[in-house]
């Protein structure tokens, strides 16, 4: 196969106001005509940047490229005018974005922003253009195209706007689409439509694709061949298989192991430290830090690529000759191997029960939005139960409302057998806590650490006095696996990681029994995920916490749960013990859900059969009557106009389906 | 839409009758009269009776209050007490003209210069542009318009001679007046459209427009404008406001017979029926200014319109 783009020791450096940060050092890389290339890593090792260099989109202020080649048509494009790169953009190389909210102009009609790179490079009237946008359109999907092309983007859910930004992309036939993180934005069953549209467009165009992401599950379903990055640099690239399968570098091992399947038991593997700081030159490989496998010579002189096969190469010591060698497929083996060591401590004591629980806010233009509808939930002293769903379907509302955030608007919630009201809610309150979501926006950027870890402390008059108040802290920081003099800093100063660390410390200061953790992971890298997972199973075991663990990743519940709550549109439509849910889904939504996940094994993840539900969840102020599911579901008839009763189907089983 | 309309001209009728009634009692309570008390004095009662008659003053507050706000209704603001035999209503037509003028060529003159200023201050961010436009902002808001109109009156009409110093006497003489007011409006919209550019141009869909291979002028011109100017609109009532203060002096300063003049003179002579008057021709003026912006908000940003027709 001939190669379409070819990029050679590629410097990326940007003028921050910290100093000079060497964003990418030294990227080789190639991509062949019609093949997808996954560019794989962390945030910060320089995939995106990487990718905006291609087409000459760095910001131009601050970034500068050292040195380097991009080779694509015969042409360097890093020496091309802004003139000859204007005809390259857009119309040869296009590029779709992460966020499909942001990525399309808010005031501009949608038909008018497809339109627009076709009548600038291919010379096409409006009339024509127009007629090209309708076929755009119809080819990623979107029904109706000639009205929709007259709304404006808010008219269009985020699936939708993402396959407008396809259809944009894909208006001069490019020979290369950039995709930089396309389906990060979007919950999993519209990722998995989105990901087969990109197939279907690849197939029909042959155009070649640079996929940027950090889920390897998504590398595995889309990709041909793989480049993963860290800290600037290449360290692995190959095909999909050589580099999922048969990894070389430390840094892949550690990446694969660190996402559990649904499988996975035991102790989550996670790779210790974080990311080096791209600020301080590095010296050796910068991985090695991080690498429990690293050499004395990993700290002196950066490795090379060396050879595996034809097609894969890897940039580590351990593969020269004289190295020891390291049975990565053995060393997973192990982990994967040890025991479920979570012996439960759960009883059947039921900790917290909620009935009929519903929750509804008034909208200003005098519409009900049912963001929970009547649902039940039992949760026992000890146990995990993760609640799962996309985004909207009211799962973030069941933890607030049970915490005492939001009034509900019909139910009870007993907790410990006392029904939770206005007047004991402060007492109870005490024994529950929340864990948010998002550890950049979660901290007060104005209050010291030990402060804001203290601040429950104070509210409850647990301790005595300043000394004790300190003592108390410093354990606590101790507890999430930070030092003890962090307490005197303030929260700009740590990394995402350690944010959430200090969250949970918040959280635990004044030893709540129930804890709510509303998607604490869902902002922070693959590898820093499975440390803060670990903490939290460590913390539950040491004090025998129950936990409410609210997530969208599915893979990630399944390890930490014991049951798992499934939520669709306000309701609970299936709930069972976790193995139990992912062996017998019962509800087709479940079953829809679970068949959405990539698999990181790109053999299985291309064979198998996927069940693609259409369409996008309806709008939570106007459910379907019934059963809600019912405008997706496969199996939908006439008897689901009926609400479907909330059964128990096998022992602790539940589902709401009329035929399950 | 059109519902949402007659709720906020209910509202604005609520608040003027406040406002109305506010003053009012404010001018009763206030010290002094806009007649000569001595001379008043000397009257007989008899003939100060009649003279109070004439105004209505002679009789209890309430039934003065009664009758105001009756002939408010019916569009009346009242005799003047110190312009002999003219009502308020005649006064105010006789000096709107040219506060009009000033006001909308000052209004003119600030978005036009404003607008460009920002935008070219964002757009070359951290430039000597931006520092210029930064500094012209600062300087606009800082300085009171009556210093800027005395240096203008002293330089540019004194000592080089190129526009009228004062009086109304042809469109030559708007020209210093409208500088003086208009610099505030440029100071102001400048900064506020630098921000909004600056803002929009970090947007996602700015970078989707470049990776069209546009040109840098149709990405400026087609997808940031737009976006940063919407938010502008939001600004153009506080605008108002800083001219109508604005224009109290300034008219004075440069002996214009407009309405701020005619409001720092009544003020000067107890007018109180012109007081008033002008009070609420004001404040009807600022309210429905804002309803205006509210409207056409609603009109440009597609986001809102259909928000409104739900």
């Amino acid at each position: 196969m001939n190669t379409l783009l070819t990029i050679k020791n590629l410097h990326i450096h940007f003028e921050t106001h910290v100093g000079k940060v060497q964003a990418v050092r030294g990227v080789d890389l190639s991509v062949k005509k019609g093949e997808t290339l996954a560019i794989v890593g962390e945030s910060g090792s320089g995939k995106s940047v990487t990718a905006k260099s291609i087409i000459g989109l760095l910001p131009k202020r601050n970034a500068m490229i050292d040195k380097g080649e991009i080779w694509f048509e015969n042409k360097n494009l890093l020496t091309l005018n802004n003139k000859q790169m204007k005809k390259i953009r857009g119309a040869k190389i296009a590029m779709i974005f992460q966020d499909p909210m942001t990525a399309l102009n808010p005031t501009m009609k949608v038909g008018k922003q497809v339109m627009e790179s076709a009548i600038k490079h291919l010379n096409l009237s409006k009339k024509e253009a127009r007629n090209k946008a309708v076929e755009l359109l119809n080819l990623v999907g979107i029904s109706n195209p000639e009205t929709r092309l007259n709304q404006y983007p808010h008219e269009f859910s985020g699936g939708m706007r993402q396959r407008i930004v396809i259809a944009m992309a894909l208006s001069c036939n490019p020979k290369l689409l950039i995709a930089d993180e396309p389906t990060t934005a979007l919950d999993v069953t519209i990722q998995a439509q989105i990901l087969d549209l990109l197939k279907h467009i690849q197939k029909e165009t042959g155009t070649a694709i640079i996929f940027i992401t950090h889920d390897l599950g998504v590398v595995s379903n889309i990709a041909d061949s793989v480049a993963v990055m860290y800290a600037g640099k290449i360290i692995e690239k190959g095909t999909v298989e050589e580099v999922l399968l048969k990894p070389n570098h430390p840094y892949s091992w550690g990446l694969l192991k660190s996402m559990p399947n649904l499988d996975t038991k035991g102790k989550l593997y996670s790779i210790p430290g974080s990311p080096p700081d791209m600020i301080q030159p590095l010296k050796g490989d910068a991985f090695a830090p991080r690498n429990e496998f690293a050499l004395a010579i990993d700290y002196d002189m950066q490795p090379p690529m060396f050879k595996v096969s034809e097609t894969h190469y890897a940039a580590t010591w351990l593969l020269h000759p004289q190295a020891p060698k390291v049975d990565f497929i053995r060393e997973t083996q192990d982990v994967l191997m040890k025991q479920d060591d979570k012996i439960s401590s759960i009883d059947n004591n039921v900790l917290l029960e909620v009935k009929g629980l519903s929750k509804y806010f008034y909208l200003k233009s005098k519409q009900t939005l049912k963001a929970v509808d009547n649902i039940h939930l039992e949760i026992r002293r000890g146990e995990t139960l993760g609640l799962v769903g996309e985004s909207g379907c009211g799962k973030s509302t069941v933890g607030r409302t049970i915490i005492g955030l939001h009034e509900p608007t019909s139910g009870e919630i007993i907790y410990d057998n006392t029904k939770l009201t206005r007047h004991n809610q402060r007492q109870l309150t005490k024994k529950m806590q929340m864990i948010f979501q998002d550890p950049y926006s979660s901290l007060d950027p104005k209050m010291k650490v030990e402060d804001i870890i203290a601040e429950g402390l104070d509210i409850h008059h647990v301790v005595k006095d300043k000394k004790e108040r300190k003592q108390r802290v410093e354990e606590l920081l101790k507890t999430v696996g930070l030092q003890p003099h962090s307490a005197s800093r303030y929260p700009h100063e740590f990394s995402g990681g350690q944010r959430q660390r200090i969250g949970i410390a918040r959280a635990l200061a004044i030893e709540p029994e129930f804890i709510v953790a509303d998607e604490p992971i869902s902002a922070l890298d693959v590898s820093i995920q499975a440390q803060v997972i670990n903490l939290l199973l460590k913390l539950q075991k040491e004090n025998n916490l129950t936990l409410l663990f609210i997530a969208h990743d599915l893979s990630m519940v399944k390890y930490i749960s014991d049951r798992i709550g499934v939520m669709y549109l306000g309701t609970i439509v299936e709930l069972a013990n976790s193995d139990e849910l992912y062996k017998n889904p019962l509800h087709p939504y479940t079953q829809a859900l679970l068949s959405a996940i990539p698999n990181a094994n790109p053999i299985v993840e291309k064979s198998r059969e996927r069940i693609i539900l259409k369409g996008t969840l309806p709008s939570p102020v106007y459910p379907p009557s019934g059963c809600r599911f019912r405008t997706r579901c496969l199996l939908a008839t006439d008897a689901c106009e009926k609400t479907p009763e909330w059964r128990e189907v096998e022992t602790d089983h539940w589902v709401a389906c009329h035929y399950a | 839409m059109k519902r949402f309309i007659f709720l906020r001209l209910v509202n604005i009728i609520i608040t003027l009758f406040i406002i109305a009634t506010v003053t009012f009692f404010l001018m009763k309570l206030l010290p002094g009269s806009p007649f000569d008390e001595e001379r008043l004095s000397k009257l007989s009662d008899e003939a100060r009776l009649e003279f109070l008659a004439k105004y209505g003053l002679d009789q209890p507050v309430y039934v003065q209050y009664a009758k105001y706000i009756g002939s408010l209704i019916k569009g009346d603001l009242g005799i003047s007490y110190y312009y002999k035999g003219q009502t308020v209503n005649a006064l105010i037509k006789d000096r709107i003209g040219p506060s009009m003028l000033l006001g909308i060529q000052a209004v003119i003159l600030g978005l036009s210069v404003g607008i460009i200023l920002g935008i070219i201050a964002a757009y070359r961010h951290n430039t000597i542009w931006d520092y210029f436009t930064m500094l012209v902002a600062v300087l606009g808001v800082s300085i009171p318009n009556f210093v800027l109109a005395a240096i203008l009156q002293f330089y540019v009409g004194l000592q080089w001679g190129l526009f009228p110093v004062a009086y109304w006497e042809g469109y030559q003489h708007t020209f210093l007046p409208t500088i003086s007011l208009g610099v505030t409006v440029i100071a102001i919209i400048a900064r506020f459209t630098r921000n909004e550019m600056l803002e929009v141009l970090q947007q996602d869909y700015i970078l989707t427009a470049q990776s069209k291979g546009i040109s840098e002028c149709a990405v400026l011109i087609k997808h940031a404008i737009r976006n940063a100017l919407i938010p502008v609109i939001t600004i153009l009532g506080p605008v108002f406001v800083s001219l109508l203060t604005g224009s109290l002096v300034i008219e004075n300063i440069f002996s214009i017979p407009g309405i701020g003049s005619l409001f720092v003179d009544s003020i000067k002579m107890n007018d109180y029926t012109t007081i008033m008057g002008l009070t609420l021709f004001y404040s009807a003026f600022f309210i429905l200014t804002i309803l205006i912006v509210d409207l056409l908000y609603g009109i440009i940003d597609p986001r809102i319109r259909i928000h409104g027709r739900e």
